[in-house]
Parts: structure tokens; sequence; C-alpha cells
């Protein structure tokens, strides 16, 4: 068998620790952040299913210094990703065209950080909402 | 030309990434933060009891499977293009692990929703 052979440029194994890459590893890490906190949340509702005493054991792991590390740690992707994905949005949707002039892409950045901002509020003011 | 099934991929990515970049920040402080801590929310905020009533309730069930498959499902995309752009492994081998695991973590969030009853 003879297929193709596309030319590989060779690259160090290790490319994504080094910069201009690492900025992207970073930014793709915070996957990790959001995916981890769902599992976090899933573990909490398998508990809830299996019944109290299951859940309040998985309470008591919230409770830890080991979970509100790993909470601060995801807080912290978090807040990353919120950031890089406004910075991508303007470069993945199509040109925004007011009046015959291009929308500048920090503007669609900076009105998607504002909406992100109000998300924020509102959800923490819902969450108070339910507490009452 | 064969179809891609990449976009279905995008497109979960995309509606987990928006969801968790409006609540995301919020939610882990929330349930991560204040209410283990007791620090700005009442200590039984997250109660068996509430937790329960959360999760039997409708929207509380909505709110629950949203926020844990759309934010699995964006995570996975990440993991998964990172992993093949460090040639960790093939790409049908990472797509078998990472999609599957997704998948497999939404059953099993469809799954808990339903036990946890209406």
């Amino acid at each position: 068998m003879r297929g193709p052979r596309p030319y590989m440029r060779p690259a160090e194994s290790l490319w994504w620790a080094h910069p201009p890459y690492l900025a992207y590893t970073l930014r793709e890490a915070t996957g990790v952040a959001v995916a981890g906190y769902a599992l976090v949340l899933l573990t909490g509702l398998i508990s809830l299913a299996s019944g109290e005493v299951a859940y309040d054991a998985w309470l008591g792991f919230l409770k830890s210094p080991w979970s509100l590390a790993l909470h601060l740690l995801f807080f912290i992707g978090m807040i990353a990703h919120v950031w890089s994905w406004f910075q991508i949005m303007p470069k993945t949707m199509p040109r925004f065209v007011i009046g015959g002039r291009i929308l500048p892409q920090n503007w669609i950045t900076a009105a998607g950080l504002v909406v992100a901002m109000v998300a924020f509020i509102v959800t923490l003011v819902v969450a108070g909402w339910m507490q009452a | 030309m064969k179809r891609s099934i990449a976009p279905v991929f995008w497109l979960l990515f995309g509606v987990g990434g928006m969801l968790s970049a409006l609540t995301g920040p919020a939610l882990v402080l929330i349930t991560g933060l204040a209410a283990p801590t007791g620090i700005g929310a009442s200590p039984d905020f997250m109660s068996f009891a509430r937790a329960t009533a959360f999760a039997q309730h409708p929207l509380g069930k909505l709110i629950l499977f949203s926020v844990i498959a759309f934010f699995i499902w964006h995570g996975v995309e990440r993991i998964y293009l990172t992993l093949r752009d460090m040639h960790v492994g093939g790409r049908l081998t990472l797509m078998w692990i990472c999609y599957g695991a997704a998948g497999a973590l939404t059953i099993v969030t469809v799954g808990a929703l339903a036990i946890v009853g209406f």
C-alpha cells in the first residue's frame, strides 16, 4: 500500500508548552475547568438521586479545602473562558455592517463582555431570590 | 462527498460555550464557594430538601440538564481538539474516547434526573 504521504513538518513534541502556542493551550485548558465543574455538579446530582446520606457526603466534600481550592481554579478558568470567548466571537461570526461600515471587532468583544457581566449579576440575583 | 459529523459537535461546543460564558462564573461562585462556606449564602441553601425540590421541578431539571450536559460537551470539544493537536492518539481513537465519554455522561445525567423523581 503506497498511499499519499503528505509532508509533515517536523515539530517538537512539546510545542504546545512554549510561546506563542502556550496561549492557545491555556485557552483550550479552560475547557477542562468548564467540563470539570459540570462533573462536580453531576456527582452531586447522582448522590442526590442516591439519597440523603450520599448527598450529605457530597456536601461535605464541597466544604473541604480541596474542593474550595478546586472551585477557585474553576472560577479562574471560567473567567479566562469568558474573556477569550468574546475575543473569539467577532472572528467566528459574519461581519456586522451598520450603515455601510463594518462594526469594529473590539466593539463586538466589548458588547459581549457587557452582556456576560449583566448575566453574571442576573444569575447571582436569581440565586438570591431562590434563597429567600 | 461524505458529510462531516463535525458541525454537530461544533454546535454543542458553541451552545455550551455561550451558556458557560454567561452563567459559569456565577454558578461556580454560588455552588462551589458561597454555599459551602456560608459566605453570602444561607447554610441550608443546597440542603437535601431544597436540592431535591429543585431537581424535581421541571425548570430545575432543565437547568441542571443544560448546565451539566452542555458544559461537558463544550469542554470535551476543546479537550479533543487539543489532544489531537498534541498527537496524543489517532483521530478516531480520541473521538471515540472524548465524544463517547460526553455521550455516556449525558445519559447518566438524564438517568439521575429521572431517578430524583418528578
